[in-house]
């Protein structure tokens, strides 16, 4: 006996179209919010208040810092650095998480620091970190790094440890190892929790750039920011804030694009 | 005498909750034999469930052994089939993957692993949603799918945990019906756990009535009614005596 698809077309068609309705509205609501803002914004540079330049100011200067490429040279320099102390950072947390997750030993050596240097921001080790490492790229990486590690480190820890008992009991009676159990089971369970902690983790290490790149840094957007904040240079501050927004948009867009990917077996409330 | 398939021999399991020693299961001595189906019906603590565990290998006796084929159990094994309550498909992985695992732990070949799970699937009636993921089955396909995927395997023996208390009761009678016609061909030993009366005595050769603190059997009844079980039988006046005589021993254990 075969079941039939439990699919009614037109009602699947109806629900989409739904949906669709649904997002088109959605985004007609983003976008005038959108213009409320700028309006705003407008507004607020038109009466003078505290000498905030205007959405067109800002956008003349984002033109001129696109075309004599300034622009893209901080991007880069500061992406690189949060890439890479994300790379790092993330590199390090799974198989310390899964670790931590799996062997009690590891859990008992481990937890007091991760505990520990979870309740310092990472930002306060900076001056540490100048002393010890000096002020070329390791300080600014290293710091950006235990910002992503400390985030995604809990995260894998804690899937692996709320992994369904049952379905690891499930593998066992099927023959399973302990080695199989953590390949088929252990890892594909935490995988949910382990990009929800990539995703954090990117937005912490995106959100200590800024303050890692005062460590005398000679690009970078934290670091052009703070040179117009001395020659008051608000348009390049404001372009310099708008660009870290979209960027870091961007990037947790993709992480999510990959974290649905990857997990279409989930069922989703 | 021939080996019993299970022989659960003095058997106790006991636990320490909140300071206080629990006997989830008492010197208990039950002997199966090759091809029988029994069911483990009782109220809630008289310890099925830890029974049914030690048998399958997740969980220790604290005396006594359980044997399967006179090997006592040591661990979990392919050769026992579990089936859960909770289904415990894994999530991530297809139909037809979740029916292939045990082949793929046990390294059997891709082009055989096929045949089988094919076949297994067949059985189910799962066929058309091999590559459906678990979340878009409906609760009896879950539980034909989990089914599946521990025959797949060929075990010797199926202990089924409450396998079919979450589906309603016309999905209920549907998969006792399927599972008493899967055993017919097979005739595998089987050690059902349910909460319903009907369905313990429909299936079982012999329904064993447990009782609580400490968990014991308290009696057993032999299903003197012929397989295959049809409708006619499950109406019959018999029928009805037996699981009259099987309701008196759970509900009315004073």
């Amino acid at each position: 006996m075969t079941e039939t698809a439990i699919q009614d077309d037109g009602l699947a068609r109806r629900h989409a179209l739904r949906e669709r309705e649904m997002r088109r509205k959605l985004l007609a609501l983003n976008l005038l919010a959108a213009v409320l803002g700028l309006a705003l914004w407008s507004l607020l540079s038109f009466i003078d208040l505290a000498g905030l330049p205007g959405p067109l100011s800002v956008a003349s200067r984002a033109i001129q810092l696109i075309a004599n490429g300034q622009l893209f040279v901080d991007l880069a320099a500061s992406i690189q650095r949060v890439l890479l102390g994300f790379a790092i950072g993330t590199a390090l947390a799974i198989p310390v998480g899964f670790l931590m997750g799996w062997y009690t030993w590891a859990r008992g050596l481990m937890e007091p620091y991760v505990q520990f240097f979870r309740t310092i921001p990472p930002l306060a080790l900076i001056p540490l970190a100048i002393v010890f490492l000096g002020i070329g790229e390791v300080p600014k990486v290293f710091v950006i790094t235990l910002a992503a590690f400390l985030v995604s480190v809990i995260s894998t820890y804690q899937g692996v440890v709320n992994v369904d008992r049952v379905l690891i009991n499930a593998a066992r009676v099927l023959g399973a190892g302990d080695a199989a159990v953590f390949r088929r089971v252990i890892v594909p369970a935490s995988t949910p929790f382990i990009l929800v902690g990539m995703r954090t983790g990117l937005g912490a290490a995106w959100s200590t750039l800024v303050a890692a790149e005062l460590i005398a840094a000679q690009q970078g957007l934290g670091h052009r920011m703070q040179q117009a904040q001395i020659y008051y240079d608000l348009e390049t501050i404001f372009v310099a804030l708008i660009t870290i927004g979209i960027t870091g948009l961007l990037m947790d867009r993709v992480l999510l694009w990959l974290d649905q990917r990857l997990t279409v077996w989930q069922e989703r409330r | 005498m021939t080996t019993p398939k299970i022989q659960f021999a003095r058997v106790s399991c006991a636990f320490v909750l909140q300071g206080q020693e629990f006997r989830a299961v008492n010197d208990l001595d039950l002997d199966i034999a090759d091809g029988e189906i029994v069911t483990l019906v009782g109220p809630s603590g008289c310890g099925k469930s830890t029974l049914m565990n030690m048998a399958a290998g997740l969980q220790e006796p604290t005396g006594g052994t359980v044997r399967v084929d006179g090997k006592p159990v040591s661990g979990p094994g392919p050769e026992r089939g579990v089936i859960f309550q909770q289904y415990a498909l894994f999530p991530w992985l297809t139909v037809a993957q979740n029916v292939g695992f045990g082949l793929e732990i046990k390294g059997v070949p891709a082009q055989e692993r096929a045949r089988i799970v094919a076949r297994c699937l067949d059985l189910v009636g799962l066929t058309a949603f091999a590559d459906a993921l678990p979340k878009t089955l409906s609760g009896g396909m879950k539980q034909r799918c989990a089914i599946a995927r521990a025959y797949a395997v060929d075990p010797a023996v199926l202990l089924m945990d409450e396998p079919f208390g979450a589906l309603d009761a016309l999905t209920r009678v549907n998969m006792q019906e399927q599972l008493l016609a899967t055993w017919a061909r097979d005739k595998r030993t089987i050690l059902f756990i349910t909460h319903d009366v009907d369905e313990a005595v429909f299936l079982a050769h012999r329904v064993v009535v447990m009782a609580a603190r400490p968990g014991r059997i308290h009696e057993i009844v032999d299903v003197d009614l012929p397989y295959p079980r049809t409708e006619d039988i499950r109406l019959s006046q018999r029928f009805q005596d037996l699981r009259n005589r099987v309701w008196h021993a759970v509900y009315h254990q004073h």
